[in-house]
């Protein structure tokens, strides 16, 4: 009975749903996935972070939406590209990530996690999980991002030394 | 008294919650008759109303709930058997302490003769007296047992007596009966049309009225949607839905806010304990008192101010109030006064907590910061005697001079003040020293739905919560001109005679300020600073749900929430203090006070100096660094300017006599006593302003004159009674060849 009982949560760990962030091919654990949205009218946040994009209206709740992009250092998408929303949960809080594009959720049962590349840029590195890393699937490699962290932004406040 | 009322009410609903319990335990217990476990919890039951009844001096309570106990105690140690006589005088019993709590509601004591306890009493006792299960003489308890109810009656035909005739008249009945049903009396006694202190109040889960709180707050966002929408409809019916919506949801708002209001005197139901210990411990003896403890505010807020107070409290009787000995000798009466106060102002509740103690010395809170390294001298030198207060609030101060265990273990002013200002209030402190110490706290009354005005800049909107509103200004044309000036760069606004410091929305957003031909300013007030926030547009006011914004945002000051406007779209609430501070105004403030000191009659702050040989002259406090005192012989030349080596650099010094035409008599003395400015300029630097003494520093409302103009000097004003010359700072200073 035990290992019936075991089996789905190892699964659930081993399904992640997907997105696009230019040509990087990420994942997320579903189980951290609370929905996934077309683009939302979004309220800029002066003065804040570069990442955080504005602030989501979902269902009455307040959700801040941090671009990937931004966290990944990669260049803002292209004119009309709107982005769409990986809404996450993250200690205790949602958060939208803004991404490409939205893939399935797969499961990569069999798949062995690999650290990330040492050539990968930084930034990039800095958002891929640390223990299962890189996934290289048979028709793409899948990058697990660690959604804590990319939605870490920066807290320490802008300069506040007066009017610019 | 009112707090005896309090506890009195609380003691009701407590007692009658554990009444309802006895019966049925009592119900029970006829079934069970030796349930141990039953018997303890009935004990357990009038063990407590007793001692509550005792503690509050009801003594016919007592007495009743003493016997019964008595009985009881019999009854579980197994010293006797449960017999319908003994459960129908349990019963009895309970159903006259349930008349006594009534009485006792009705008028705050239990000792209206309608309710007679006696026979009770001593029938119960009989049946301890004859020790054990004693007769089934069911006909004679039950009639005694009934006796609260027969001496109604009696009563009530007697003695006119209107407070019980209701519950005498409905009572009457029972009188002739003979009965063995305890039911019958019972009932109608209750069928009294009146609502009791029980029947008027439930308990209710908390999360559930927060729960209520979230709903009508989403409830109240629908219907300024639909509000929008009906706005321009053409249905007569859906507008007139719409309105009756408007009106429902604000009432419904209102009152499940209601239900969340709790008197501030929860908090400081315990205080009176503290201060009590406290003083005991310290030697101290105080006297508390406490007004208008009734004062209502949200349960979250309740509880977020409990612990400033408390602490507050306790720093008032550590630092505050000094030893009887000690006030004796000062002249005050060796019974210190520890006084609260709470009240509405403006939207706000404003808590004072004030002493009658030693006050606090502004020039101990200094030496300290300093010491502490909370400041340096160089900013205290610019600090008023408010500002110099108000250090206590800063991390890393603490003036216990030995860490005591009341106060000062290192949960200091500044825990207060971030645990105050994280609930959106505010907390400041005045004192005199020898006289005592205010403190107030201001706290807003909600913080779930506030009042707030909408305004727009750029594509957005903002909130800014109405509790920070002072007045709306608009100017157009010639007024523009006239009324907005530029102090260095720092647009201000003539506001009945006083400067305003104006702030661009669009500026502290970071963005381009736009130029206008009207100008709208939101006049703004936090703590001490006002200031005037020009926006684009102007909406209106709304009440607005503040919903929490997520830490990626938690850094910006300037933002206390975000809030869901009609149409569906996020709109950010301005922390007004936050946003004075990233507008830089309360810094402004300081800066302006140069220019304001010769031009505005405005309250100033200024340092009254003595040169050329008895010669008054003043500068504008804000714009002195520090004072030094330098030996003559440390003067040099650099060309034709006097320096001095300074702090590993050169200070250029200026004879302020000179400077402003007079004959220069500072080198009488062996040592030259200088003020050193240090100049707002790209270039930086400090001169030194050479002078004779200082005589005072001073804070006060000057008029200034033209009279004495000249070079160096912008005119004259009175100051304490003597004509004192107003010097031109920047004309002084560009005497030393020093950019300003």
């Amino acid at each position: 009975m035990s290992t019936v009982a075991v089996t789905p949560t190892v699964r659930t760990a081993e399904q992640y749903c997907t997105f696009w962030v230019a040509d990087l091919f990420f994942g997320v654990a579903v189980d951290e996935v609370q929905e996934v949205l077309r683009h939302q009218p979004m309220t800029p946040v002066p003065r804040a972070d570069a990442a955080v994009t504005g602030l989501i209206n979902l269902r009455g709740q307040i959700v801040t939406a941090v671009d990937l992009r931004v966290r990944l250092g990669l260049p803002p998408r292209e004119g009309d590209q709107l982005p769409m929303n990986v809404i996450v949960r993250s200690r205790g809080e949602v958060v939208s990530l803004l991404v490409d594009d939205i893939g399935d959720v797969i499961d990569t049962a069999g798949v062995d996690g690999q650290p990330a590349p040492a050539n990968m840029p930084r930034k990039v590195q800095d958002l891929v999980c640390k223990d299962r890393g890189v996934l290289p699937l048979a028709d793409a490699i899948l990058l697990v991002l660690d959604a804590d962290r990319a939605v870490d932004v920066s807290t320490t406040p802008d300069n506040p030394g007066g009017t610019p | 008294m009112d707090d005896d009322a309090e506890i009195i009410a609380e003691f009701l609903v407590e007692s009658h919650e554990n009444l309802d319990q006895l019966d049925r335990d009592l119900v029970e217990l006829e079934q069970q008759p030796d349930s141990r476990e039953r018997l303890s919890s009935i004990f357990r039951t009038i063990h407590t109303i007793k001692g509550t009844s005792g503690f509050l001096a009801f003594n016919r309570l007592e007495q009743l709930t003493h016997v019964g106990e008595t009985l009881l105690s019999r009854l579980r140690d197994g010293d006797a058997l449960m017999t319908p006589a003994i459960t129908e005088a349990l019963l009895s019993m309970v159903d006259t302490v349930r008349a006594l709590l009534d009485v006792i509601e009705r008028t705050s004591t239990d000792t209206d003769p309608a309710v007679d306890v006696l026979p009770l009493v001593a029938l119960i006792e009989g049946l301890l007296e004859a020790g054990l299960p004693t007769t089934d003489s069911s006909e004679t308890p039950a009639v005694d047992g009934l006796s609260p109810v027969d001496e109604v009656s009696e009563i009530g035909g007697a003695v006119v007596e209107p407070d019980v005739s209701p519950a005498a008249s409905t009572a009457a009945p029972p009188e002739g009966m003979v009965t063995d049903e305890v039911a019958v009396p019972e009932t109608s006694w209750d069928g009294v049309d009146r609502r009791t202190a029980v029947e008027a109040s439930v308990r209710v889960d908390i999360d559930l009225l927060d729960d209520l709180v979230d709903l009508v707050g989403e409830l109240v966002l629908t219907r300024n949607q639909i509000l929008q929408r009906a706005g321009g409809a053409e249905d007569i019916e859906l507008v007139r839905a719409s309105q009756r919506l408007d009106l429902v949801a604000s009432e419904l708002q209102e009152s499940v806010m209601k239900t969340r209001m709790q008197p501030i005197g929860q908090v400081w139901s315990k205080l009176p304990r503290v201060v009590r210990d406290l003083s005991h411990q310290l030697g101290r003896e105080v006297e508390l008192v406490m007004d208008g403890h009734e004062t209502e505010l949200d349960r979250s807020l309740l509880e977020a101010v409990k612990d400033p107070l408390t602490h507050l409290v306790r720093n008032s009787l550590d630092h505050g109030i000094e030893r009887p000995e000690d006030r004796l000798a000062a002249g005050k009466p060796a019974k210190g006064t520890l006084s609260l106060r709470a009240y509405h102002e403006s939207g706000q509740v404003v808590v004072e907590i004030t002493d009658d103690g030693k006050g606090i010395d502004p020039e101990r809170i200094s030496a300290v910061a300093l010491e502490r390294g909370v400041v340096t001298r160089d900013q205290l030198s610019r600090m008023d005697a408010r500002e110099v207060l108000g250090l206590i609030f800063r991390p890393g101060f603490s003036t216990a001079a030995a860490v005591s265990n009341i106060s000062g273990r290192g949960v200091g002013m500044d825990v207060v003040r971030t645990n105050i200002e994280r609930i959106g209030g505010s907390v400041d402190v005045t004192s005199e020293i020898g006289r005592g110490t205010t403190t107030r706290v201001r706290i807003p009354l909600t913080l779930a739905i506030i009042p707030a005005l909408v305004v727009g800049e750029g594509e957005e909107r903002y909130a800014i919560p109405q509790a920070n509103l002072v007045e709306l200004v608009r100017i157009e044309g010639d007024d523009l001109r006239r009324q907005v000036e530029d102090l260095a760069g720092a647009p201000v606004l003539r506001l009945r005679g006083k400067l305003l410091p104006l702030v661009p929305l669009a500026g502290i957003l970071g963005g381009p300020v736009p130029d206008a031909e009207s100008l709208t300013v939101v006049v703004l007030q936090s703590d001490d600073v006002r200031f005037g926030l020009c926006v684009s547009t102007v909406f209106d006011t709304q009440e607005i749900v503040v919903k929490p914004i997520g830490r990626q945002l938690k850094g910006l000051a300037m933002y206390a929430g975000a809030t869901i406007m009609g149409d569906g779209r996020v709109a950010l609430i301005l922390d007004v203090p936050g946003t004075a501070v990233t507008a830089g105004v309360v810094v402004a403030q300081q800066d302006t006070a140069d220019s304001r000191a010769v031009t505005a009659d405005d309250r100033t702050a200024l340092l009254v100096l003595e040169v050329s040989d008895g010669r008054r002259a003043a500068l504008p406090l804000a714009a002195v660094s520090r004072l030094e005192e330098f030996a003559q012989d440390r003067i040099e030349r650099s060309g034709v300017t006097e320096v001095v080596q300074y702090r590993d650099g050169i200070l250029p010094l200026v004879r302020l006599a000179t400077a402003i035409g007079l004959a220069d008599t500072s080198d009488r003395e062996e040592q030259i006593s200088v003020v050193v400015h240090e100049t707002a300029g790209a270039a930086g630097g400090s001169v030194g302003i050479v002078i004779d003494r200082v005589l005072d520093v001073v804070d006060v409302a000057i008029t200034a004159s033209h009279v004495g103009r000249r070079h160096g000097v912008t005119g004259s004003a009175v100051v304490q009674d003597r004509v004192t010359d107003l010097v031109d700072l920047a004309a002084v200073v560009a005497q030393s060849g020093v950019p300003v």
